[in-house]
């Protein structure tokens, strides 16, 4: 049967027809969906782990007890999972391992756009990279087949692109696999130095192994032209643009096994053409590898540069000189930048901070969007549970005096991934900072998945919930308390005697996701132009849902759900 | 056949992914190479969000760019205006004519600029401008203007229909089975402004 299937889903499909039997991962886009379709086929253990270092763990555990296993993350997610990863490229795998790790070219959804093939290469672990539906689900079977083979666990490299764009599937039967036997074997798998020596020089043999497959594996493919005044070596996303712009005017090779790459096949090729251009996004990884390996009829990052994705009309332009026509109007369009949504609770909460001009340690999620205006509120945002630890360093920075206005802010999902080590921190290293959870009971940002705080896990059943009061408590905070961000004066009160307090202290900011299916909307306010009088209040509040026509303002009521904080705000009560 | 393009765009929150994937479901039903690419995580929120289908004999890039559309289809107009460079020369332009404002509006840092659908007219565009969301209200919630968007798209496009109410089955939960499908017939019927 044939399905048009997001890349992440095909993915799915491929842990499901390769037997997976446990899967464990963090959320994280462009990555999520493939744990979450996978976790549909009852067929398959799948969770949602604290993090991407916990998922990584687990899966190898399965591994090494004979079960073939999955852990997804996006690009920054492999930093935190790096620790294991670079030891696993040495222990190898009892069963099957694989590994997805989504790369976000253009900056989509992240901080950061790494190109994590540099993990693969740092840590010696094999990278295959498919370009559209169909090849994740063919590569991710054949990574399977090949873990067992090499005995090393592989990395799928995924992007945005190929991730969320939907191509035809043909669906197989699941091949359902046995456990494979688990025998003691301290010198694979207890990696302390006498038995890590050994394993290095396996790993070593098994590069080269690797690449002798690369020279002939059917994920590398040539596609000669008789028509090709050049030739492109390419991978990933950008094979897609490349037949897209060029056509036949090129000869193409497709690197589908990124790490390692192959050495005679890419001279054989090169030696072909005069000419032959690398076009790779993100980082020139095949471009230094031609080049040391003494190919250099090419070029590459001159041309297209390091930055963002490398669609059909760079190629098109910058090897053909085609441009496209197009008209625009003149007029200025102006941005529409992402929001948080009508009724969001984080957004009472960012107004406060903002109306007592404290500086504010950020984190990653939904309420990162509290950087924007017309709220400002954020002064900084690095990474997963940055917050807490960056808050603890600001404050030790500049003392006593600092740590009176300054807050960290960080979800709920968050704070569990890697935002309570901070916390312990603080406590144990008695900084006096104020943290605050934003509790909103669920992981917003990637689209509403269960965490370890929500009560219940991936599948959706009950499961164990953490109780954040008590667990602040347990790490030595003593000062907890639990307010409500739809209440203004209950917040600022609360926010206004923690920072004042000489020791440190948790504010858990608690109100569910405007946007969960359980949480009961209220009828949509109104503006009563008659008592309103265009001071503009209302819209300090950043609201998506108001705005201003002929001097009053305006509620769209397909967006409002009547959060009431808008009404709160109107100091003449003109919002009914 | 040449790759044909449609852009879906709107602002985050109003359904553009089930719109692409109704018309991706209809284009793979008529035995086409189909490709449609979503945008998901941060840029969903309340922002500028873009959907491409191409189809065709074999599809490669799943990306549309700047005079490469055939058609473009808006649920809000000043999304529509910052789209116009997408559509090839004799492109269609499909919109809703409801106005969202954006942040920059809102807080009073740009303006919504007036009269687009008379300047997206002057400008050469093949023009089609209804109230999908008065249409979406009068089937039964505003949030099926994505679904009359796709009704006056399918008006436009020579595929039988029985391919199109296929496709809102298998896209639409049951329970939203019948308000789609008045949303979609709606939408078939509309004319532009």
């Amino acid at each position: 049967m044939k399905k048009l299937m997001l890349g992440n889903e095909a993915f799915a499909r491929g842990l499901y027809e390769a037997g997976c039997r446990v899967v464990s991962s963090y959320p994280g886009t462009p990555s999520t969906e493939i744990t979450e379709e996978v976790a549909k086929y009852d067929e398959v253990y799948a969770e949602w782990a604290p993090n991407e270092k916990v998922a990584m763990e687990t899966a190898l555990g399965a591994s090494i007890a004979g079960a073939r296993s999955f852990c997804g993350m996006k690009h920054v997610g492999l930093n935190v999972a790096a620790d294991p990863l670079y030891t696993a490229g040495y222990t190898g795998v009892n069963a099957g391992m694989v590994i997805a790790v989504a790369d976000d070219q253009g900056m989509h959804s992240s901080q950061n756009e790494q190109d994590s093939r540099h993990h693969a290469i740092a840590s010696k672990v094999p990278m295959l990279e498919p370009s559209d539906s169909t090849e994740c689900k063919e590569f991710v079977k054949l990574a399977f087949e090949l873990s067992e083979q090499f005995d090393a666990p592989f990395i799928v490299r995924m992007s945005t692109r190929v991730a969320h764009s939907q191509s035809i599937v043909e669906m197989e039967d699941r091949q359902e696999r046995e456990l494979k036997p688990y025998e003691k074997t301290p010198q694979k798998f207890v990696m302390m130095p006498a038995f890590a020596k050994g394993r290095h020089v396996f790993v070593e043999e098994r590069t080269k192994k690797l690449v002798e497959y690369a020279e002939t594996s059917p994920l590398n493919r040539t596609e000669i032209s008789d028509k090709a005044e050049f030739g492109v070596i390419t991978n990933g996303a950008a094979y897609q643009y490349v037949k897209e712009a060029l056509g036949d005017k090129a000869s193409v090779l497709k690197l589908g096994m990124v790490n390692p790459l192959p050495v005679k096949l890419i001279q054989d090729f090169a030696a072909k053409y005069e000419q032959v251009y690398v076009i790779e996004e993100l980082d020139g990884i095949i471009e230094t590898h031609c080049r040391s390996i003494g190919v250099n009829n090419i070029k590459g990052k001159e041309i297209f540069g390091y930055i963002g994705e490398l669609p059909q009309s760079v190629i098109a332009e910058k090897l053909l000189g085609e441009k496209k026509e197009f008209t625009a109007l003149e007029d200025n369009i102006p941005v529409r930048p992402p929001v948080m949504c009508a009724g969001c609770p984080h957004r009472r909460l960012f107004y406060c901070l903002k109306k007592l001009g404290v500086t504010v340690s950020g984190d990653i999620g939904c309420y990162t969007l509290g950087a924007a205006a017309p709220l400002n509120a954020i002064d900084t945002t690095i990474c997963m549970g940055a917050s807490i630890s960056g808050l603890h360093g600001f404050n030790k920075a500049r003392g006593a005096e600092s740590e009176h206005k300054t807050v960290a802010v960080i979800g709920d999902s968050t704070f569990m991934h890697s935002g309570m080590t901070g916390l312990v921190n603080i406590a144990y290293n008695n900084s006096n900072s104020t943290v605050i959870i934003l509790d909103n009971s669920i992981t917003g940002m990637t689209g509403h998945q269960q965490n370890p705080t929500t009560g219940k896990n991936l599948k959706g059943d009950p499961a164990a919930a953490v109780n954040l009061e008590e667990l602040c408590k347990a790490i030595g905070i003593k000062r907890v308390r639990v307010t409500d961000p739809y209440k203004l004066a209950e917040t600022e009160a609360a926010i206004k005697e923690e920072l004042e307090a000489d020791e440190a202290s948790v504010i858990i900011s608690r109100r569910p996701c405007a946007l969960l299916k359980y949480v009961k909307h209220n009828p949509p306010f109104k503006v009563n132009t008659e008592k309103c009088v265009g001071c503009k209040m209302c819209m300090k509040l950043g609201c998506p849902a108001i705005s201003m026509r002929d001097g009053k303002a305006v509620i769209d009521h397909t967006q409002c759900v009547g959060c009431g904080i808008c009404k709160e705000q109107c100091r003449i009560g003109a919002i009914e | 056949m040449e790759t044909k393009s449609i852009m879906i765009v709107g602002v985050g929150g109003q359904g553009s992914l089930l719109a692409s994937r109704l018309l991706g479901n209809v284009l793979l039903a008529q035995g086409y190479d189909v490709k449609v690419s979503e945008v998901h995580g941060m840029s969903q929120r309340g922002g500028s969000v873009v959907t491409y289908v191409k189809y065709g004999e074999k599809v490669y890039s799943p990306v549309i760019e700047k005079g490469e559309a055939d058609a473009v289809i808006s649920f809000e107009l000043l999304e529509a205006a910052r789209c116009l460079p997408y559509l090839k020369k004799g492109g269609k332009l499909i919109t809703s004519t409801q106005q969202i404002d954006p942040m920059p509006v809102i807080t009073g840092a740009a303006q919504y600029p007036e009269d687009l659908v008379g300047k997206l007219r002057a400008a050469g565009a093949e023009l089609v401008a209804v109230d999908a969301l008065s249409l979406a209200e009068e089937a039964g919630t505003s949030k099926a203007s994505n679904v009359v968007l796709m009704g006056v798209l399918a008006a436009r496009m020579d595929y039988p229909m029985e391919l199109w109410q296929n496709a809102i089955e298998q896209c639409v939960p049951a329970k939203f089975l019948e308000l789609n499908k008045k949303a979609f017939e709606l939408g078939l019927n509309a004319q532009s402004v």
